[in-house]
């Protein structure tokens, strides 16, 4: 029998918002894009529509057209939901969480159907930004997944986003291992290394406190190690999964700068969004006077 | 409870018959007694197993001691391929099909891992198997061939006979997985070239639980479970005596009502499945519909996910299945229809609709009233229709493949 909560059958039986945008010619403050994820073949699919008020960078409607089970309509139609009013830089923060929340949650069997949501939503924005989707999606190359087309970077962010521990939840989320099963075994050593790197970064965490309980201020050597440090260990392992890089420039007295790459580099907003998070991260790890500024 | 649904889904299970819930509530209440003990009050159970075991035979066809008692399908079908390779030690291959239920597939699977050398054989777009295929793959070394009658998802019926002519001829054991067909197809085992054959009681309105095995007489069974001396030593255990005579009524009735059920059944399946190709764009029959189940008729409705089938129809109280990966448990649509080489298109979208002979000509009105609009509202969610195929299906430039090493997932 089907778990499905109240919501979602109500979003299935009555969805708002399916159907498509036409573009209208007149109106030339706002944009139409769509984007779409899926296939006939992984038996779910979504092209998510999207009307962009330009100079206000926002979503102004958003319809969808779903290939799929139950929840995989529901789902769509909660992004929709989820999405309208929101800038395209607060709508690119919409995870597949969000999404399986106001759904009232989804077996996990079908937390798939949340992420296809969040990706049709990238793959919307990123074109309609002109970024390629490929450059952001694969480049860690490696397809590990063949039966569903899922590659490592995809297999890593969603492990970190949701914090999975098992194969099972990377299937479930994913798909990918739902097939003929050959890639599990590389799916392990995929959560292997997410969870070394993470303990890790615990370990570094506790290191830098003890440091700070020594109250002496740091040296700048000893600063500029640290820096490095975390972003080695907690920024860079982040970003690389999501198709982008960081390096340290320099080390000025409290200034930090950094040089962003890959695809965070041809976005700007995006940027502002990672300087944002890169400071919080420095400042929590490092010391609390740091300012990241982007090279 | 939902009293009023209109339950199209007898492939999975029946309904039991009443008149065999009346037969067996005394063997549940009062007759408790142990058919293996000496006094009269557990003698009377004995002789109760023994009239169940005449009407099984009678239904089949076969001797009273050519029948066995189980627990269900999935043992009958387990007892017989261990049965047919301890029977023939010297050899170690066995020849089953793509599209066996999972009972066989997997005990197949694990036997590979013993050191048995297994051949699935495929089949067709219709389900139906290529017989020289079957006797290219037939050595000496044969121990067993072991296939379905008729196919739980698309009813296809294969042609039993010639198999077995064929199996015969290399001495390799023939069982038959008769789950499907018992009650839905008439057919002896008088001078048949099956040795072993398995039916399940809740596929004929009996109740879950309890099976039979047919063994032919003269063949050197051994048992898969041991213990006491019940069934002749051939399976141990003391009975499941109220679902068997249980099932021993089922089979009576059987006997004398399938002959006007199946008619029935045929016309009314042929009116719900012509009526729904004609009113609803864009679907086709899987299985084939030459050599087929009189109950059975599965449809593939492309563009559309079959769950989101099911759930709509279960709105009104309509209960069907589906072979669609989302119902599968598994991510991958069901292996009977992928082994038949069907395109997604079809394989997501696939409904089974399986009647009894408790199927009323207006549970038929009321499933084709509804469909063409539960059809109609998904492909108007759905992104793509007749003329926009390309982008859904290839986006994934890997599709899961046919021959994936965790073939079966549908069960029932
Ligand atoms: C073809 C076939 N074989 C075997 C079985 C297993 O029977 P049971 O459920 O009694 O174990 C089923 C149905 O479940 C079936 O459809
Ligand atoms: S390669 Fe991942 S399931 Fe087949």
């Amino acid at each position: 029998m089907w778990d499905y909560t109240e919501k979602v059958l109500e979003l299935f039986h009555n969805p708002k918002n399916q159907g498509l945008i036409e573009k209208t010619l007149e109106n030339d403050s706002v944009a139409v894009v769509f984007g779409e994820v899926g296939s006939i073949a992984c038996g779910d699919a979504l092209r998510l529509h999207l009307k962009i008020q330009i100079a206000q960078d926002s979503i102004l409607d958003a319809r969808f057209q779903t290939f799929g089970c139950t929840s995989a309509i529901a789902s769509s139609s909660a992004l929709t939901e989820l999405i309208k009013g929101l800038t395209l830089d607060e709508a690119l923060k919409v995870t597949n969480q969000d999404i399986a929340e106001y759904l009232g949650g989804l077996p996990e069997a079908k937390m798939h159907c949340s992420v296809m949501g969040q990706e049709a939503l990238e793959a919307a924005i990123y074109k309609y930004r002109g970024i390629p989707l490929d450059s952001h999606e694969d480049d860690e190359g490696a397809l590990i997944c063949s039966c569903y087309g899922i590659s490592n970077s995809r297999i890593r962010r969603i492990i970190i986003e949701n914090e999975l521990t098992t194969t099972e939840q990377v299937t479930n989320y994913v798909k990918a291992g739902g097939g003929c099963g050959s890639c599990l075994v590389n799916i392990d050593d995929i959560l292997a290394s997410v969870l070394t790197e993470k303990e890790k970064n615990i370990e570094v965490v506790t290191e830098i406190a003890h440091q700070k309980d020594t109250t002496k201020p740091l040296t700048n050597l000893q600063k500029i190690t640290l820096i490095q440090q975390v972003l080695e260990q907690e920024i860079r392992p982040f970003l690389m999964a999501d198709g982008g890089d960081v390096e340290l420039y320099d080390v000025n007295g409290d200034q930090v700068l950094v040089s962003l790459k890959g695809a965070c580099d041809s976005c700007s907003s995006r940027n502002a969004t990672l300087k944002g998070a890169i400071e919080t991260r420095l400042r929590a790890k490092v010391s609390p006077y740091l300012i990241v500024e982007a090279v | 409870m939902m009293h009023t649904c209109i339950y199209l889904d007898n492939n999975a299970t029946t309904q039991p018959d009443p008149e065999v819930v009346v037969t067996m509530l005394p063997y549940l209440t009062d007759l408790y007694g142990n058919p293996s003990s000496m006094h009269t009050f557990g003698g009377q159970v004995g002789k109760a197993i023994q009239e169940a075991r005449e009407s099984v035979a009678t239904l089949l066809g076969a001797e009273p001691t050519e029948i066995i008692f189980t627990s269900c399908g999935t043992e009958g079908n387990n007892t017989a391929i261990r049965a047919a390779l301890a029977a023939q030690p010297e050899r170690n291959h066995i020849i089953t099909t793509q599209v066996e239920h999972p009972c066989v597939l997997n005990v197949c699977k694990q036997l590979e891992k013993q050191g048995y050398k297994v051949t699935y054989l495929s089949v067709n777009h219709q389900g139906q198997l290529d017989l020289m295929e079957l006797e290219a793959s037939l050595t000496g070394n044969t121990a067993l061939v072991s296939t379905m009658y008729a196919n739980n998802e698309t009813g296809t019926i294969f042609p039993i006979e010639n198999i077995g002519a064929l199996a015969k001829s290399y001495g390799a054991t023939f069982h038959v997985d008769a789950v499907q067909a018992v009650g839905k197809i008439p057919f002896s085992l008088k001078g048949s070239t099956i040795d072993l054959l398995t039916l399940s009681g809740h596929k004929l309105h009996a109740p879950k639980g309890v099976g039979s095995l047919y063994v032919k007489k003269g063949f050197r069974f051994r048992p898969f479970l041991l213990g006491g001396h019940q069934e002749r030593g051939r399976r141990a255990g003391t009975e499941n005596v109220a679902s068997i005579v249980g099932l021993g009524k089922a089979a009576e009735i059987e006997l004398q009502e399938m002959t006007k059920a199946i008619q029935r059944e045929a016309k009314m399946r042929d009116r719900l499945e012509k009526t729904l190709l004609a009113t609803i764009a864009d679907c086709e029959v899987n299985g084939d519909v030459k050599n087929r189940l009189p109950n059975t008729t599965n449809i593939g409705f492309k563009y559309v996910e079959g769950e989101a089938i099911l759930l709509s129809l279960d709105k009104y109280g309509i209960c069907a299945s589906s072979g669609s990966a989302c119902t599968s448990g598994s991510l991958e649509p069901s292996h009977i229809l992928q082994a038949m080489g069907l395109p997604y298109t079809i394989l997501h979208g696939s409904i089974r609709f399986s009647l009894s002979r408790y199927t009323t000509e207006r549970e038929i009105d009321k499933v084709l009233e509804v469909m063409p609009g539960i059809i109609q509202r998904l492909r108007d969610l759905s992104p793509f229709n007749s003329e926009d195929v390309t982008w859904l299906q290839t986006v994934n430039s890997n599709q899961p493949s046919v021959n994936s090493k965790q073939l079966p997932v549908t069960s029932e």
